[in-house]
Formats: C-alpha cells, structure tokens, sequence
C-alpha cells in the first residue's frame, strides 16, 4: 500500500505498529506535494523541510513513549491559520509579506498533539469565496475531472478550496479549514471527502485570520468521517484568547463514529426542496434517506420556514463584520503599504487597500460600510440580525421533533472555472443549504454519498444540535457506511 | 434602495479604498445587484423579534468573564517585526501634523 493511501486511523496504527515511521510517512507526502503542486495549486507555501524535521522529532517521542493522539500524522494548514515563523497570506496580496510571530490555538494544539505541517493551503482571499478563484496566488484545480471532458479545469469549491484539493489528492492526510458560510463543506463535497464545520465556539479562533467574527469556524477535513473525528478533537477545546470560545469539554469524537443510528429521528426540512434542483441531488438526497431507515432511524418531515431569507441575511451580517475585521489592513503596522512619494495618511491608507484587496474583497467591505453606515443601520445590520434569530429559531423549534438534519450539501457538482463569475449574486447561491448552520451556530457535517454523470462527487450534509457534534459524527458515519463511497479523483499520489 | 454614484464613492472613502473615477459605473452597478436581491428581507415581519448579536448558541450572555488584569505585552519587537516603515520603537507613516 502506498503511504499516501493510508487514512487517517490507518496511518496511526501502522506508526504505532511500527510498520512506517513518520519519517517515511511525511516523506512520501512531501512527493506527492512536489509531483502535484505544480498542477493543483494546493498550496501556497510549502515547508518540506520544517515538515521533516518534525517528522523526525515524531519519531523520537514515540521511540521515548511520549507519543501523541496525531503523533506523525502530516497535514496541510489553511493559510488563514497564523504559523509562527511561517508566512500566512490569507490567499490576500495585502498580506504577500506577513509572517506572524504567534501560532494560532488550533495549530498550536495539533502540533502539541505530534501533528507535522506541510504547507500553507490556498484559499479564496480572505475565506470569501466559493471556487478559490478570488485567491491572489491563483486558483485551485479540482483534482477530479469531468468525463466527458476531462481537460476541463474544475474548480475545488471554496473557501478552503486548497485544503479539500490537497487531502482529495492525497498530498495530505488531513487538513484544517475554516467555515463560514460553507467553507469547509462545499469544497469538501466539490472534492469527494469530508469535512465538518462544529458549534460555533467549539474551536479557539484566536490567531485565524478574521473574516466575520460571529460566523467563522475552524474544522478539519479528511477522507473518512472517523479522521475527522480524530482531527477535530485535537482541535476543540476552550482558549481564554478566544471570549466567544466555549468552556465545554471536548468529547471522544471518534467513539461517537461507532454508535447505532437506531430509533433516532432525522429531519427532512422542506424548504430544502429548491425548484429547479437536478434530479440527481434529489436522488442521493432520497438515496441517503433510505440508508438511514434501513439502519433504524425514523425520518420525519419538519419545516424551517425562514430558509429562503439565509443567503441575503448572510450577504448582510458577514460584509459588515469583514468591513470591521478588515479595517485593520491600513499599511501601517504590518502588510503590504503602497503609497506615492507626496501621500498623506488617508492617500496611503486608500491606495494599500485598494491596491492590497482583490475585487470581491472590495466589493464585500464596500457592501458591509454601506449596511453599517449611519441612516441605514437599522434597516440593513438590525433587519438581519433579527432574521437571523428567525432562522436559529427555525431549528430550535425542529430540535423538539428530531435528532439530526440531512440535506444535499451543495446544489450542484463542482463547476469549471469561469462558470457562476459572471453575477456576484449566482456564485453566493452555492452555499444556499450551508449557510443556515453558520446563522444559527450549529455543527454541520458534508461527505461524499455518490457521483453525478460526470463521475465527479456529490456529498450530503449532517446538521445536529449545538455542541452535539456526536451525533452528527454517528449519523455521518452510518452514511459513510451504507454508500461505501470508493470512487477517487483522476489525480492524485500513487496513481 | 439604489445607490447613486455619489452614494458610491462616499461609501468607497468611508471604507479607505481608492476608487478610480473609470470603475465607478462598474462597482455601482456590482453593488445595486446584491443590495436589491438583499431587499427582500423587508418583507420578513420582526416586530418584537429581539436581533442575534454574535454567534454562540445561546447566546452572548452564555460567555464567560476574565479578571481585569493585564496578560500580555511589552513585546515592542514581535509587534514591530511586521512593520512596513518604521523608526526605532514607532512605526513609521507620512507626516501628519504641519
């Protein structure tokens, strides 16, 4: 078996077993990184050489009894996540230079528990986007192709476009990624793995670079739903960094990949029934369905009326938080400064922004300045917030009547580049069955259950209760097992 | 709500983006798209819905306090390490007062 192959799980009983060091493991991931790389464009920073290193000291704790639950397990970080010593560019040409002289929680805590990092991943610019085509390193290739059209340059879904991208190809055996309104779960359904965005709280947001604050969450992806139980509970904990940081205990996830689906209750929210949805989604939905009665669950049709109202609210609260968090790239203090021999301040505050900031990022801090600007306050920002609490009442009152939510994760199969840029509006439109969760807070699940007629990936998406991730975890994996989904992108390591 | 090109780049100075007087037409007409799809939450009723501020699940009262103390600082180097322009323990930008 090619190392590369290994799940996660897999990968830590054979390191355990000693029948792989970690040396050789983050070796072979290191090629594959060096082989695709040039192609896929999953990483914007590569760091062989400090990924050896730690693979080596990996070996020594364990040789000492001193491993750790990710001991040697190679990964690939989203460049939102700030990397002590390492440059972390979220995907922005505002930030080309910036190398952090702190470590984010989440990394800190996964390299505490033995994990060794290969990269920086790309990402749209900033996490706003849904194709990874906003990033200014350039976009991502969806390592799946089309097939009838194999030369079709598919897009990895986004934000995290690059971690998806990466772990799909096995360059990396996991990765993290950030989610805000479906940036973990759509690429990971556009990538054919599994990815899961937790409670808002779960994990520490403390040195992941702000988009909007009240919606951004870190979660990991893997290929199977136990690795991203493994990953995430590396990851969770409370931080006194982070206020909005839960102090709940962080449960043993991947126990919870084991437990019976039988007599739970599973919604089936209508308003998820889009007109115009294709055929096949609607399938895989009913398909997954199935698959949950015939293991014992009960499904049950509920309602969340204000799912139409998501995305516009969404498209409200998250400009005006990222024209707040955003306000900070001023040329002064750290980043790029652009400025001509006679500026005065406001002239280099203008011209680094605009110059720093690619086209969406703009135009989502010019949309957020103006909802937040004085006379349109409350028509705008209020209006939304109060929505919001509509839709986060929407699942409460479906928390009475069932368990866990199942929908398609995304509407479609990956798109090609080029496809949804004309109309700002038609790319926000992906994210139409992911954004709820981000609105209410809640865990939210996506993992391949079959391919459309192009041979490409289609995922489902499990939505439990708050800080219920176990739940999610248990039904995720019931799914996982009944569509034993086998199917693999055309590249890839080892193929 | 349609917003005119004075409107345009009034918001494009509150926000410290340079806007080029040949991209204005263009970025109007980007913004007026996703403001008039945005319009129709004003037909979703919220008398006395009270608004979501913040994302924990229960809400911001569900958050815990700290002690008023300091716990970090005196770092001038790591906080300067990243400086674009800067002059000794300052960062260093155009001069402001004449």
């Amino acid at each position: 078996m090619h190392p590369t192959d290994f799940t996660l799980a897999g990968a830590l009983a054979a390191l355990n077993e000693g029948a792989i060091s970690a040396e050789e493991l983050t070796r072979a991931h290191v090629a594959a990184v060096e082989a695709l790389n040039p192609k896929l464009n999953a990483f914007i920073t590569t760091t062989s050489e400090k990924a050896l290193d730690a693979a080596r000291a990996s070996d020594a704790r364990r040789k000492r009894g001193e491993a750790g639950p990710l001991e040697g397990i190679p990964l690939a970080i989203k460049d939102l996540f700030c990397t002590e010593g390492v440059r972390t560019t979220a995907g922005s040409k505002i930030l080309g230079n910036f190398i952090p002289p702190y470590e984010s929680t989440v990394t800190a805590q996964l390299k505490r528990d033995g994990a060794v990092f290969l990269g920086k991943a790309n990402l749209d610019e900033f996490a706003m986007g849904s194709s990874n085509l906003t990033s200014a390193y350039g976009g991502v290739l969806n390592p799946w192709q089309r097939k009838d059209d194999p030369s079709a340059r598919l897009v990895p879904g986004g934000s995290s476009g690059g971690s998806a991208a990466a772990v799909a190809a096995r360059m990396a055996l996991g990765a993290t990624g950030t989610d805000t309104g479906g940036s973990i779960r759509q690429p990971a359904a556009f990538c054919g793995i599994t990815g899961i965005k937790p409670t808002y709280g779960r994990c520490s947001r403390f040195g992941i670079v702000a988009f909007a604050s009240s919606l951004d969450q870190a979660g990991p992806f893997a290929r199977t739903v136990e690795d991203c139980a493994i990953l995430l509970r590396s990851m969770a904990g409370h931080d006194p960094k982070d206020s909005t940081s839960a102090n709940q205990p962080v449960p043993d996830f991947a126990a919870a990949c084991g437990r019976s689906v039988k007599g739970m209750r599973i919604g089936v929210p209508r308003e998820y029934r889009l007109d115009g949805m294709p055929a096949e989604i609607e399938k895989l939905w009913r398909q997954g369905l199935d698959w949950l009665r015939d293991a014992g669950a009960e499904i049950v049709d509920i309602s969340l009326p204000h799912t139409k109202y998501a995305l516009p609210t969404y498209y409200i609260v998250a400009p005006a938080e990222a024209s707040s968090n955003l306000a900070r790239y001023d040329g002064v203090r750290f980043g790029l400064r652009v400025a001509e021999k006679d500026s005065d301040l406001r002239d280099l505050y203008e011209r680094t922004r605009a110059e720093g900031f690619g086209a969406e990022v703009r135009r989502r801090i010019m949309i957020g300045t103006y909802v937040l600007s004085a006379g349109y306050y409350d028509a705008y920002y209020l209006k939304a917030q109060k929505i919001r609490a509509l839709i986060a009442s929407d699942f409460d009152a479906a928390w009475a009547k069932v368990d866990a939510i199942v929908t398609p994760a995304t509407p479609s199969a990956a798109f090609a580049e080029g496809e949804n840029a004309d109309d700002p509006v038609k790319m926000y439109l992906n994210d139409v069955f992911t954004v709820t969760a981000n609105l209410a807070g809640l865990p939210g699940l996506a993992l391949p259950t079959g391919l459309d007629h192009q041979g490409l990936p289609l995922g489902l998406q499990v939505i439990g209760r708050a800080f219920d991730e176990e739940t999610v975890f248990a039904v995720g994996a019931a799914l996982e097992r009944a569509a034993d989904f086998k199917a693999m992108p055309a590249m890839r390591a080892g193929a | 709500m349609s917003l005119d090109t004075a409107t345009v780049r009034r918001v494009a100075a509150l926000a410290r983006l340079r806007l080029e007087e040949q991209d204005v037409a263009r970025v109007q007409g980007e913004l007026n798209g996703i403001l008039g799809w945005i319009e129709q939450l004003q037909a979703v009723n919220t008398d006395g819905v009270e608004p979501m501020a913040g994302g924990t699940p229960g809400g911001v009262a569900a958050m815990p306090m700290r002690e008023d103390v300091v716990t970090d600082g005196g770092q001038a180097e790591a906080v300067l390490a990243n400086a674009p322009d800067r002059e000794g323990e300052y960062f260093g930008v155009p001069k402001v007062v004449e």
